[in-house]
């Protein structure tokens, strides 16, 4: 470590050795976070995104249904109605779910991957909604079915059009898991409340972790652009 | 020119003028109300409470004549400084924030952090090996957060709550094996309802609540402190205390 930071960290107050390892640790929770709830929300909303555009009602109503309540109520209330309903339920402390619920990692992953797949099939939804019918037109011509259209056509061609607006809601998810920390999650936020609570220092407690979500948005928005430069090389214009 | 000095000089001797009479004949004494049962109003009110009625003994004591004053919280400590009043009994708790601006008398008080769980909670709170692995949920930043921190921390699972509603929210549904709280809240929310008990002995903790007066004031200061010495010793205090507490709060 170079001298100077060695000498400031010695005669600071806040930022010892265990406030450091506290934020790290609230940074690890809050990347698994993030990570595990977009990775199992974009799981969930391709296939629920070909459902919300399938004709029958039975399919997409359900479907848009799904979308309407967790588009339509604030995230705090999602995670608040699973996180403290789950325990009032009568004998839930005896079962299996239990184990899963007990702690307060899994109810906030749920409910954080519930709404964040219900942005992704609104996203994608429209995405595939947008797919030229000319291009439909043509592989159905070729005499492909369905499911090879919809692999080989509909998902690549709408991926190229959601991949913008799904960064977005990356980084809101992102954002939107500091409310993590009300359900007593020690992830950034929870840290720098601890530590703010600790010292009574509000700058350099809120300021430090607004820095590490600044770090993260960076390397987000820097994987996102690299992503959208390998979609939509096609339109790069020739020479470039 | 001659009307300033002229006000000028009625000023200066007002200001001499109220400085030599201050033999403390006449205090000045502010409560925030309500705030029971340290501070309120009965329904016909009159104000009356623990720190009231510790407050007529301590006049009583020092053959003052005291005139109580209901001040907001917020404006306490301006308010003093302003000479408002010359002293703050209200529940305000020593800080070294506070100690910059106001003088403290010795404490008077200190509610103390009780522990509470649910009644087929067994182990022994003072017991590290029994602890061992439960869970212990605290309100953020307050002393009993500290003393968990500080004392507990690698034997227990500390969880920080904002609010005591959410705290007791948890330890109903089991995600809690025990709380430590301020002990009048503790009482109020987790003891008034079915199916929980007061585990082991309450602790004090942090330096209690004392008398604010004026840094300057350091001859009031020591006149308050020698009128509680004497009712902390002669019973006086006790009595009051039996009155509004079913626990220790002496300090």
């Amino acid at each position: 470590m170079p001298d100077f930071l060695f000498q400031w960290l010695n005669q600071n107050e806040i930022f010892t050795a265990t406030t450091i390892v506290h934020y790290w640790d609230g940074l690890v929770t809050t990347v698994q976070l993030v990570f595990l709830s977009l990775l199992l929300g974009l799981l969930m909303a391709v296939p629920l995104a070909i459902m919300r555009t399938a004709k029958p009602v039975w399919v997409s109503g359900p479907v848009w249904l799904y979308t309407y309540l967790f588009r339509g109520t604030p995230l705090l209330i999602q995670l608040y109605i699973i996180y403290y309903g789950i325990a009032q339920i009568e004998g839930i402390q005896q079962t299996f779910w239990w184990t899963i619920f007990k702690e307060p990692f899994y109810p906030a992953l749920l409910a954080f991957t519930l709404n964040t797949a219900a942005y992704t099939t609104e996203i994608i939804r429209g995405a595939i909604v947008a797919t030229p019918y000319g291009e439909i037109e043509a592989a159905k011509a070729y005499g492909m079915s369905w499911a090879l259209r919809m692999r080989r056509i509909v998902l690549p061609s709408a991926a190229r059009r959601a991949v913008q607006a799904y960064s977005n809601e990356v980084i809101f998810m992102l954002h939107a898991s500091a409310i993590a920390s009300v359900v007593t999650i020690v992830d950034l936020t929870g840290a720098a409340r601890n530590i703010y609570s600790r010292f009574y220092a509000p700058f350099d407690a809120f300021i430090a972790v607004a820095v590490l979500y600044m770090i993260l948005t960076f390397i987000l928005v820097y994987t996102f652009r690299k992503l959208e430069q390998h979609l939509l090389r096609h339109q790069r214009p020739i020479g470039s | 020119m001659n009307k300033l000095i002229v006000a000028a000089s009625c000023a200066l001797a007002l200001v001499t003028g109220s400085v030599q009479a201050k033999d403390w004949k006449e205090i000045r004494i502010a409560f925030d109300v309500p705030y029971e049962p340290f501070e309120y109003k009965t329904p016909d009110g009159e104000l009356t409470g623990f720190e009231v009625e510790l407050a007529e003994a301590m006049c009583a004591e020092l053959n003052a004549e005291c005139e109580f004053v209901i001040q907001a919280w917020d404006g306490m400590i301006p308010g003093l400084l302003a000479r408002k009043f010359d002293a703050i009994m209200s529940s305000m708790s020593i800080t070294p924030e506070r100690a910059e601006r106001v003088l403290f008398s010795e404490p008077y008080y200190n509610t103390p952090g009780g522990w509470f769980a649910r009644t087929d909670f067994s182990a022994d709170v003072t017991d590290m090996s029994q602890m061992e692995g439960l869970t212990v949920g605290v309100q953020r930043g307050t002393t009993m957060d500290t003393y968990v921190t500080n004392e507990m921390s690698g034997v227990v699972t500390v969880k920080r709550y904002t609010t005591a509603d959410d705290m007791v929210l948890d330890l109903e549904g089991q995600r809690l094996d025990v709380v430590f709280v301020d002990y009048p809240v503790g009482e109020q929310t987790i003891l008034s309802k079915e199916g929980f008990k007061e585990v082991g002995e309450p602790v004090k903790l942090g330096e209690g609540v004392g008398v604010a007066m004026r840094q300057r004031d350091r001859d009031l200061a020591g006149k308050i402190n020698a009128a509680l010495r004497k009712l902390k010793n002669d019973g006086t205090y006790d009595a009051i205390m039996t009155k509004y507490f079913s626990y220790d709060i002496k300090m």
